[in-house]
């Protein structure tokens, strides 16, 4: 009998059965509930929402309204997806979002509790789907420089440090998912702001306007309901680009100093 | 013929030339004229961000939640600028020329030569936002190469390039927000434009929350809304990228030029399974260190470390000794194909090539791989679950980009008044190929630098706050929009939307992809119809058009992607010649590579629309080269 090698090329699909507790919420005013629904024959190398096509495909066949959720670039950049997993937002990966989540990381029989961001700043729209518009009001506050089209001098005229252009890229890496906002027992956004606050504040482009822009910022944050900073550090952990708590740091300094000088 | 506006005199005064005889709008004026920019990619939110500073009315759309999340974002290698700060020979010159030949002659010389001279401004105005690029020890800012170019002119962040731009565009475009200078409406989906008396005068959108169908009216509308990649399925674009608004304006006269002309990437994760979403790029850069390989006996099962040096075919370095692994992405993409289709390659699914790193590791040393690539890496086996330090990668190509789009003329104005298009959305700069990193320069440069003047030369031609939303013609395409949601709710058949789409995309990357033949076009123009017929007796809508119903969402798109692949599909059998990214098997060398024929082809091929399913009219417009002498790319 002739050898047959054990095609070892092919990487053997394996597959996987889980329970789905899901919340589902109509719209904003109407009220919501968790929903149980069972995911089969789910292939491992799957991403977390392929697995939520799929339910969904099923869903559809079914005559039933599939689960929204928010999603666009599914590469882990754009800041579109999102869920608390298991009460972890974006799920149990570090520095993960939901769409590169694999469903490697989970195993057969598993129980999935799958709910939107909560938080009084995130009103629901439906099912996992949250309004994160008070982020974007927030920016228009004061998260930018005041440049206008082409009156800027030539790029090389201002040396920047090596060592605060890295830093401030670090925290300019904010995809502005909002996972540090569902982490807080507060609902606080500051993790969000210091990001922000820190990447313009460490340029000697956003220098000139950071006193100002600290305090419009944060107020504006006061102003949509989020809540304070009491140092649990639940947002760094959850941050899917691991920005760091010292962006709050270097914000609330910035925010002391330019209070004091007001 | 159609009149692309070049202006007058040598190629190098054009663009100075033309700023300074522009008409311009009395400044105590500006706020008069409302101007609709659909789209927040770069090329959307640099551009509304500049017309509200200059004074405009501006109102702004996106689908997304919020404009930060437009495709944009993704862009990872970096933007191209003709600042020769290493100092090794760059030029506005060469920036062009490198364009030109890279777009295999299919550009318009006067627009590429401007977008290399706008190309510096560029990189000024985003480090002045606070952008933060890469930088040298010295604090001044850092460049590396890119393919088809032989000069260090690329900027970038990190592996973020287009997250960081954006965010400076959209930080310029929340300011305007912030100041009640510019309207903005996130969630908003155009579903159709509105003409009346043969000019741009609104839009139609839909509320993606409350299903609200409203009346937008303006001076002038500008299309930002990027490219069509997502009519094959799957590609590395964002999951929302669509066709809907290019082709809504198309149905209404505005023309779609040279579709065919797409692009594929050579080194993306290959498909893994039929729930498959969309597909990851890898960056190109990884073609330095690794090497492309399948084994040289067809259906090899054996695991690639098993598998000895002589019988693996590096078949790259094989067929082009001299550029090797690193040859332009359109013959590295067909390259790929050719071996698959002979039966060589390799993975669960036989659609896959190696991309190996061992000789590297052995050279460098794994950490040396490391510094370079630990992104990448992560990314790789964050999705496939595999480590490219012990096996090799496995890579097929996957589309990525559409040089094609609605046609232009040199003010970034459509072949209908008052309709101006930018960014990927229209098909102005790249010919037949884009160069990397040539595309963040090209929206940004249509945004910040060139629609600010050019869309001031049309308004001050017209009277402003002409236009109500009381016309007939907004009452009519309203109601379109509303009987064509209603009745994609009500057919209520058996398959879903994702279904459809799936069935298109493959059929059109099977026929009209990598490599397109007569026999194999034909085909598809055949089962387009069949599969476009079906989807409207047989599409499984669920849920109503009064709130988020994301499934009604996709079903408008892909319905858009039915009519519109057939014309791209049409552009692909007409166009008999291969060049860039559009690669004919008839019209080859005795080598295999692609066979342009200037004689007959030399054009800019722009359909108009004449019904659906029937056959669009050609319009041409000639391709002069003046300063660039046509010859044929030999990467040999
Ligand atoms: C993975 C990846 C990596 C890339 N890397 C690079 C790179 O390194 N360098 C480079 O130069 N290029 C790169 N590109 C290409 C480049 O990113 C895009 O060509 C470019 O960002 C397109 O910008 P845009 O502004 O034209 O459109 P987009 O960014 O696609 O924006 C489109 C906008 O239009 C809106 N829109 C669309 N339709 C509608 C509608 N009907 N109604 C309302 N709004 C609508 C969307 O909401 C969005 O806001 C890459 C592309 C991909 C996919
Ligand atoms: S879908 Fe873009 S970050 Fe997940």
């Amino acid at each position: 009998m002739p050898h047959d090698p054990l095609p070892n090329l092919i990487i053997m699909t394996k597959t996987i059965t889980l329970t789905l507790k899901v919340w589902r919420q109509k719209s904003k005013s109407e009220k919501g509930k968790f929903e149980v629904y069972k995911a089969d024959n789910i292939d491992t190398d799957m991403s977390f929402l392929e697995m939520l096509d799929v339910v969904n495909e099923k869903l559809t066949k079914e005559g039933k309204e599939p689960i929204a959720f928010d999603h666009d670039c599914r590469e882990g950049i754009c800041g579109a997806c999102g869920a608390v997993v298991n009460g972890q937002p974006h799920g149990p990966l570090d520095a993960t979002t939901l769409c590169q989540l694999h469903m490697r990381n989970f195993k057969t029989g598993q129980t999935l509790v799958i709910e939107p961001w909560r938080a009084k700043g995130f009103p629901i729209v439906r099912d996992l789907v949250v309004d994160r518009s008070s982020f974007d009001r927030i920016m228009a506050a004061g998260g930018f420089v005041s440049v206008k089209t082409g009156s800027a001098p030539e790029a090389n005229s201002i040396a920047v440090a090596k060592k605060n252009a890295e830093l401030a890229m670090d925290a300019a890496q904010c995809i502005g998912c909002g996972a540090c906002v569902a982490a807080c027992p507060n609902a606080s956004a500051m993790l969000f702001v210091g990001a922000k606050v820190s990447q313009l504040s460490l340029l000697p482009q956003g220098k000139i306007e950071s006193k100002e822009r600290v305090l419009k910022m944060v107020k504006k944050m006061d102003e949509e309901g989020f809540g304070n900073c009491s140092n649990e550090y639940e947002c760094e952990a959850a941050c899917p680009k691991s920005i760091s708590v010292t962006n709050i740091a270097r914000m609330n300094k910035e925010f002391r100093q330019a209070e004091v000088d007001s | 013929m159609l009149d692309s506006k070049i202006p007058e005199g040598p190629l190098k005064e054009k663009w100075t030339k033309h700023k300074s005889k522009i008409k311009l709008v009395n400044p105590a004026n500006k706020r008069k004229y409302h101007v609709i920019v659909v789209g927040t990619g770069l090329a959307g939110a640099s551009a509304a961000a500049s017309l509200s500073e200059l004074g405009y009315n501006v109102h702004v759309f996106c689908i997304q939640d919020s404009p930060r999340r437009a495709h944009s974002i993704a862009a990872q290698g970096g933007i191209n600028a003709a600042k020769n700060y290493p100092n090794d020979g760059d030029s506005i010159y060469r920036l062009f020329y490198d364009t030109v030949k890279g777009g295999d002659f299919r550009s318009r010389e006067a627009n590429v030569y401007r977008l290399a001279e706008v190309s510096n401004c560029i990189i000024d105005q985003c480090v002045a936002q606070g952008v933060p690029f890469a930088r040298e020890y010295s604090g001044y800012l850092d460049n590396r190469s890119f393919g088809g170019a032989q000069v260090s002119r690329t900027f970038y962040a990190r592996g973020q390039t287009g997250q960081q731009l954006l965010l400076g565009a959209y930080s310029a475009l929340m300011k305007e927000v912030g100041k009640g200078a510019i309207k903005l409406y996130p969630r908003t989906e155009m579903l159709d434009l509105v003409i009346a008396d043969g000019v741009a005068r609104g839009i139609i959108t839909r509320n993606l929350v409350t299903g609200k169908v409203e009346r937008f009216a303006a001076d002038a509308v500008v299309l930002a809304t990027g490219g069509y990649g997502n009519v094959f399925y799957l590609s590395t674009n964002a999951k929302a990228c669509n066709v809907t608004a290019s082709w809504r304006a198309h149905k209404k006269g505005a023309l779609f030029a040279n579709p065919c002309y797409t692009q594929i990437h050579p080194t993306c994760i290959p498909v893994h399974g039929d729930y498959q979403s969309k597909l990851t790029l890898m960056s190109e850069s990884l073609r330095n260190d690794g090497r492309v390989w399948v084994p040289k006996k067809k259906g090899d099962t054996r695991q690639a470390s098993q598998i000895p040096e002589d019988e693996r075919d590096y078949y790259l370095e094989r067929k082009y000794p001299s550029f090797g692994n690193l040859v332009p992405r359109d013959l590295a993409s067909r390259n790929a194909k050719l071996v698959c289709d002979e039966g060589k390659g390799v993975g669960a699914t036989g659609q896959a090539v190696y991309l190996d790193f061992a000789d590297a590791i052995k050279r460098l040393g794994a950490d040396k791989l490391k510094e370079r690539y630990e992104n990448l890496f992560e990314m790789y086996e964050r999705i496939s679950g595999v480590s490219a330090y012990k096996e090799p990668m496995m890579i097929y190509p996957a589309v990525h980009y559409t040089m094609g789009g609605l046609w232009v003329d040199y003010n970034l104005m459509s072949n209908l008044p008052g309709l101006f298009v930018i960014g990927e959305a229209n098909f102005s700069d790249h010919g037949a190929n884009r160069l990397g990193a040539s595309a963040l320069m090209q929206g940004l440069a249509d945004g910040y630098f060139v629609l600010p003047y050019t869309i001031g030369d049309y308004l001050a031609g017209v009277k402003s706050g002409q236009t109500k939303t009381d016309l007939p013609e907004f009452a009519e395409a309203e109601k379109q929009v509303k009987e064509k949601t209603d009745r994609l709710l009500s057919i209520k058949g058996k398959k879903t939307v994702d279904e459809f789409h799936r069935e298109l995309g493959k059929l059109v990357w099977d026929k009209c992809g990598m490599a397109r033949n007569d026999a194999g076009l034909k085909e598809a123009l055949k089962r387009i119809p069949e599969i476009r017929d079906e989807f409207w007796k047989n599409v499984n809508v669920p849920g109503s058009g009064t709130d988020l119903n994301q499934s009604l969402e996709r079903a408008g798109r892909v319905a858009d992607f039915l009519e519109f692949s057939e014309t791209l599909v049409r552009d692909a059998l007409h166009r008999r010649e291969s060049c860039g990214g559009h690669f004919r098997e008839e019209f080859q060398t005795p080598e295999g590579e692609a066979l342009r024929d200037d004689n007959n082809f030399c054009y800019v091929g722009a359909w108009q629309f004449q019904g659906v399913g029937n056959e669009p009219t050609l319009h041409k417009e000639a391709l002069n080269f003046e300063e660039v002498h046509l010859a044929q790319r030999n990467y040999k």
